[in-house]
């Protein structure tokens, strides 16, 4: 099982082989397409689970490590995967959801149906890439490839005005991207390698680089977030998207911004983020009361659960800033429960869509009167996004504002305010969509949940359900990683602390590039100045294949 | 076994829900309610195993969050506090069940309503059985839910859907508070469990750390944000406007959960939180002051409403007031007292009153009805007895009386003893109260009872204009509903004629029964009992037989003389009738703006200015440079030549001054 994690990454590109190379009528081929993708996820759902399982939550080190040659010796570029605590419930929910969106198109989707199963499959690989991927090149690849599927998916399955969603979406992200993409080829020329856990341990970059890189990686991540005031992308194509295309963006692209901040910002420009944090609250808080009153006025049902994604991405990035074990694992617990119950969400408007083709919420009304299981299940989804405890959304946002409270109080009283506004839009929502006399003719012969919808939505109302009492199973995983990354950042905060000596030092040292940045002197002094620092050991743990 | 207690209401309200189509209405209700009275037995084994016997402890059932130091644990303590409250709800929701048998039972939709019910129970045992605070803000929420879907239970009213949202966000706006007083304990104690917290407090008393660009004092601190949570769950001014709403749920729900139990959650935070409170003096004042103006200004807008149910609800809100009044003067006993027997006298009310409404086919208005007694005689003497105990009847020096005669008169005295200017202040208000109390209970019952019948009448009033859909029956029609309604009421009777008198001197008394569970600050109440000047004792009684008269003479003696009144819409009147405006007010602060400013950033904030300037800028910009660029190129000859002609003459002129 060396290769477990390459196969997990890799396996959905054998689904888009087969589709390709399978021939037929344009009926059967888009059974045949359909079936593949299904199996294909579900196998794959089936090995990160059994990949859970065999995950240690107590080590905070990276697993499962696959570490090749790729552009030759000396670049310095490998292709290296590892997941650690932090990364691994994201590859299980990647791979969870993956099956749902499939069956969620099943009937919906009835054009060009191979090519939509395949650019899903591909997209399942640039994903599933972006968390395992363990070297900055191949981070790229997989974060900016997964640009390309969902450009397609909202572009030509996407409703009215999907070529200008498609095009804002695109450009967006690309431009976030491009500054990325300078910082880390000024970090790989000045460190001469783009493995990410040498570069953690390693390269500690000039206080006024960090700076300039901090905010790089912060353009494209707070875009992907998004965080205000670049979130205007993300109802557009929300609203154009596929149903599946939705839950995908909801639950999964949106979390690669956080998992970004967690993974390069955080430990690799600490003195950055930290002298940073402020400002990311500021937006944060931007983002969770603007959204929330602009989510209060919304007329469209999907519209109104983007903006309510944003003001929750809002809790995440506050989470991730606090820089304390609360708040950064409450953001990772409301990265995942927001994955879960946003997902749920937009599979409850995809159901109601296919039925009446219209997302606004005036078209609807009184709809528990015919569909008293759909009712039910909304308001599952409902209370969890608006927190209440018991569902996996309360935990996240809870921890997130723990944390934040002991940081600045402030941050966390107006964070709480989202807390009354959720609950205003989201109940004002299932109000006018689901109570009431059922007066419009239109709806007089709706259905109930299908037999397929309703398999689809009841593992998830389990799954929000079990989060919210039983969220240890989360924490086993984050914890150690978590507070492994802390100390991370803890201990390149305080070199950076340590004055123009340590930098003059390193400087001299950045050039020859490769391994051992730090002269061994400099490393022995950090330690001897903080004892709980593990500099030499950190990354390189897991770094041996 | 404890926890049995506790998880049997969610174990059948899941059932009921989930199956309800398999299982049909009859299995669901026997269900629900055969699981409520088996979990009123073990709260009764509880009782007297731990206030009685005084074996309090605490289950853990497994660990709820983990996150670094911060550790929650779902647990199940009991001790006496606890043990109170859990005779209260169990006793009080069993009772309901069965009485909601017959009361709903020809509501189509009767499993999912006691599925909910059960649920509710489940989140109330769920709350107050919490060891830490977190646990106590997820039976808080729960109830909130619980409360929310059966407000709205009868979803086809638009004005039941509004009471529901209006009850849940207003809840939120006090939990708000709640949590930022949890956030503050954890940092300040580094736990949440009570006992940890209430040992490490005393140690804190004093001290003072930043909150929010302040250097505000920790307890007070702390103490005020629980306390905005309480004043959101127990309806205090300010944020009481959902409780008179929330009488959109059915009966049933009205005397359980915005009478009984989850109302008094606040009150039960506060008594719970005692030993922090008792080292926050200021918060004690604030809640003395919360507690008495509320208990005025409820029971002030309960004299004129006309909806016999709203009439209780603001006597609920008033009556929370004059627990937050006891517990403000650390008289938690006497605070948690009040609390045990206004659920039996207030469930009464309710559900006699629930009696009424269903005799009356659903007609709620007390202006249609009159002369009732001959009709109901039965409800009639329990609603007598409901308001003798509400009024708080009973001969001081001789101390024997109703159940709100022992606790109602041990608050105002504790208002009284407490010697300060806010506790005078409460002591006058809710002196006040009591008249008022004592009118609007009996004109309430002269106008259901008493009198002339007047359900065929033709109203023409605004309050009756609008939704004119129940009919009121003729009187002939009028008959005692069914008997699972009535054996309820007789039950809820008996507690509430005796509770006082037999457990006044376990609540309020020097003995053992509370074992710490509270704090027991006023201990030296025996001893100043004999200090209270006898018009001090005297008072309650003389002020409640005033306001009995006056509602005699306006309700038997000359009964045209309210209509006139109320068709003159006098200042005072409409301030009354209009609940001091607070609805009117709250629309024009907060609902009308929230929604206009969230249209405007929707509209120009993202549209206008983030998308004028990001993206749609860009594109149009990029889009005028190339339209300008293309108009360059128009294929004429002569406009390339002159172009040309342009560049060499710059060029040369350019040369020219350079080799000059």
């Amino acid at each position: 099982m060396s290769h477990l994690l390459s196969i997990i990454t890799f396996l959905p590109l054998f689904g888009v082989a087969a589709i390709l190379f399978t021939r037929g009528s344009e009926g059967t081929h888009a059974t045949t397409a359909r079936w593949v993708a299904l199996i294909v996820t579900l196998v794959d759902a089936a090995l990160t689970i059994f990949m859970w399982t065999r995950f240690d939550g107590a080590n905070s080190a990276y697993q499962f490590v696959e570490q090749a040659e790729w552009f030759g010796a000396g670049t310095g570029i490998t292709y290296h995967l590892g997941v650690d605590g932090i990364s691994m419930l994201f590859v299980v929910l990647t791979g969870l959801l993956m099956p749902f969106t499939i069956l969620a198109s099943w009937d919906s989707v009835k054009t060009r149906v191979p090519e939509y199963m395949i650019a899903f499959l591909l997209l399942e690989t640039l994903m599933l890439g972006v968390f395992t991927a363990l070297d900055l090149f191949l981070f790229y690849v997989f974060f900016e490839g997964g640009l390309i599927p969902m450009f397609l998916i909202i572009g030509i399955w996407g409703g009215k005005r999907r070529v200008y969603a498609s095009f804002k979406f695109f450009l967006y992200t690309l431009l976030g991207s491009l500054f990325m993409l300078l910082a880390m080829l000024w970090m790989y020329f000045t460190t001469g390698t783009t493995d990410i856990p040498t570069i953690t341990a390693t390269a500690h970059f000039p206080v006024w680089a960090q700076y300039f890189l901090w905010f790089a990686f912060f353009a494209s991540f707070a875009v992907k977030m998004p965080m205000w005031p670049v979130h205007t992308w993300l109802p557009d194509a929300h609203v154009e998207a596929p149903t599946a295309g939705s839950v995908i963006l909801a639950a999964i692209l949106l979390k690669m911004g956080g998992y970004g901040f967690l993974r390069f910002s955080l430990p690799m420009f600490a003195t950055a983020s930290h002298d940073l944090a402020p400002f990311v609250f500021v937006l944060s808080i931007m983002a969770i009361i603007y959204t929330s009153l602009v989510a209060l006025a919304q007329e469209d049902m999907k519209k109104l659960i983007a903006y309510s994604s944003v003001a929750h991405m809002g809790f995440v990035t506050m989470g991730i800033f606090t820089l304390n074990q609360q708040g950064v694992e409450g953001g990772i617990f409301q990265m995942l429960s927001h994955g879960v119950v946003s997902g749920a969400l937009f599979l409850c408007v995809g159901v109601i869509y296919d039925r009446m083709h219209t997302r606004e919420i005036s078209a609807y009304g009184g709809l528990v009167n015919r569909m008293p299981v759909y009712a039910a299940c909304l308001m599952v989804f409902t209370l969890a996004n608006i927190g209440l405890p018991g569902t996996g959304g309360f935990v996240g946002e809870f921890l997130t504002m723990l944390g934040a409270f002991h940081v600045q109080t402030w941050v966390a009283i107006f964070a709480a305010t989202g807390v009354i506004l959720s609950a205003a839009y989201m109940l004002y929502m299932y109000w006018r969509v689901i109570f009431g006399e059922l007066v419009k003719p239109a709806l007089m012969g709706i259905k109930d949940l299908s037999l397929r919808e309703a398999a689809l939505l009841a593992p998830l109302v389990v799954a929000t359900l079990i989060m919210g009492v039983y969220p240890k199973f989360v924490f086993d995983i984050t914890s150690a990683s978590v507070a492994h990354l802390l100390q991370q950042h803890r201990t390149a905060l305080a070199y950076d602390a340590l004055g123009p000596k340590a930098h003059t030092a390193q400087s001299a040292n950045v050039r020859n590039a490769s391994g051992a940045l730090v002269a061994p002197a400099m490393q022995a002094e950090i330690m001897g100045a903080f004892p709980h620092g593990k500099i030499s050991k950190i990354g390189f743990s897991g770094a041996a294949p | 076994m404890y926890a049995a207690l506790v998880f049997i209401p969610i174990i059948t309200a899941a059932i009921a829900g989930i199956f309800q189509r398999f299982l049909g209405a009859r299995p669901a209700e026997l269900l629900t309610t055969a699981g409520l009275f088996a979990s009123l037995a073990l709260s009764l084994y509880a009782f007297y195993d731990v206030a009685i016997l005084g074996h309090s402890q605490v289950v853990t059932l497994w660990q709820w969050i983990s996150s670094g130091d911060f550790t929650v644990d779902w647990n199940v303590r009991v001790d006496t506090l606890t043990a109170v409250m859990l005779v209260v709800v169990t006793g009080v929701s069993s009772l309901v069940h069965l009485y909601s048998i017959g009361y709903m039972h020809d509501d189509p939709d009767r499993p999912r309503f006691f599925s909910y019910l059960s649920l509710f129970t489940f989140a109330m045992l769920m709350l107050v059985t919490a060891n830490n605070f977190l646990q106590v803000f997820f039976g808080w929420e729960g109830v909130g839910l619980a409360s929310y879907l059966l407000i709205g239970f009868w979803y086809k009213k638009p004005s039941a859907n509004a009471a529901a949202l209006k009850a849940f966000v207003v809840n939120r706006v006090g939990d708000f508070g709640f949590m930022l007083g949890i956030f503050a304990i954890f940092w300040v104690f580094g736990t949440l469990d009570f006992d940890a917290v209430f040992k490490a407090a005393p140690a804190l008393a004093g001290h003072s750390f930043e909150f929010a660009g302040h250097q505000v004092d920790i307890l007070t601190t702390i103490c005020l944000l629980l306390f905005v949570g309480a004043m959101g769950k127990s309806a205090q001014i300010g944020l009481h406007t959902w409780l008179p709403d929330a009488m959109e749920g059915p009966t049933p729900v009205s005397a359980l959960i915005h009478a009984a139990t989850m109302v008094t959650a606040g009150v039960f935070l506060v008594c719970r939180a005692s030993p922090l409170f008792e080292l926050a003096p200021n918060a004690l004042a604030f809640v003395t002051f919360i507690g008495a103006t509320t208990a005025f200004f409820a029971a002030s807008v309960g004299l004129f409403q006309n909806d016999i149910k709203r009439v209780i609800a603001y006597s609920t809100c008033s009556q929370l007031g004059y627990m937050f009044v006891a517990a403000g003067c650390s008289a938690y006993g006497a605070a948690m007292f009040h609390l045990f027997t206004h659920a039996f006298f207030k469930a009464l009310l309710f559900l006699s009153a629930g009696a009424v409404i269903v005799a009356m086919h659903h007609e709620q208005d007390m202006r249609k009805m009159g002369g009732l007694r001959k009709q109901l005689p039965f409800t009639y003497w329990m609603m007598l007895i409901g308001n003798i105990a509400l009024t708080g009847l009973g001969i001081p020096l001789l101390g024997i009386g109703a159940a709100g005669f022992y606790s109602k008169d041990a608050i105002i005295n504790a208002a009284f003893l407490s010697n300060t200017p806010v506790g005078t202040y409460a002591f006058v208000l809710t002196l006040l109260a009591a008249a008022m109390t004592s009118f609007y209970s009996w004109r309430q019952f002269l106008m259901t009872f008493h009198g002339r019948y007047r359900g065929l009448d033709h109203h023409h009033d605004e309050a009756t204009a609008g939704h004119d859909e129940h009919h009121a029956p003729k009187l002939e029609e009028v008959h005692e509903p069914a008997r699972v309604m009535l054996v309820p009421l007789a039950v809820l009777a008996v507690g509430a004629l005796l509770s006082g008198g037999l457990f006044v001197h376990s609540f309020i008394g020097e003995g053992e029964f509370w074992r710490g569970a509270v704090a027991l600050a006023f201990g030296h109440h025996a001893d100043a009992e004999n200090s209270i000047p006898l018009l001090v004792e005297f008072a309650p009684l003389l002020l409640t037989a005033l306001g009995f008269a006056i509602a005699y003479y306006f309700y038997i003696v000359k009964p045209e003389l309210p209509a006139k009144l109320a068709a003159q819409k006098g200042i005072v009147y409409m301030f009354l009738y209009r609940k001091w405006y607070f609805d009117e007010l709250y629309q024009f602060l907060f609902v009308g703006p929230a929604l206009v400013f969230g249209r405007f950033l929707w509209k120009w904030g993202d549209g206008k200015l983030i998308d004028g300037l990001g993206p749609d800028g860009v594109a149009a910009r990029v889009l005028d440079a190339t339209r300008g660029a293309v108009r360059l190129q128009s294929g004429y000859v002569y406009h390339y030549a002159f172009a040309m002609l342009i560049g060499v003459v710059g060029l040369a002129t350019y040369f020219m001054m350079v080799w000059r």
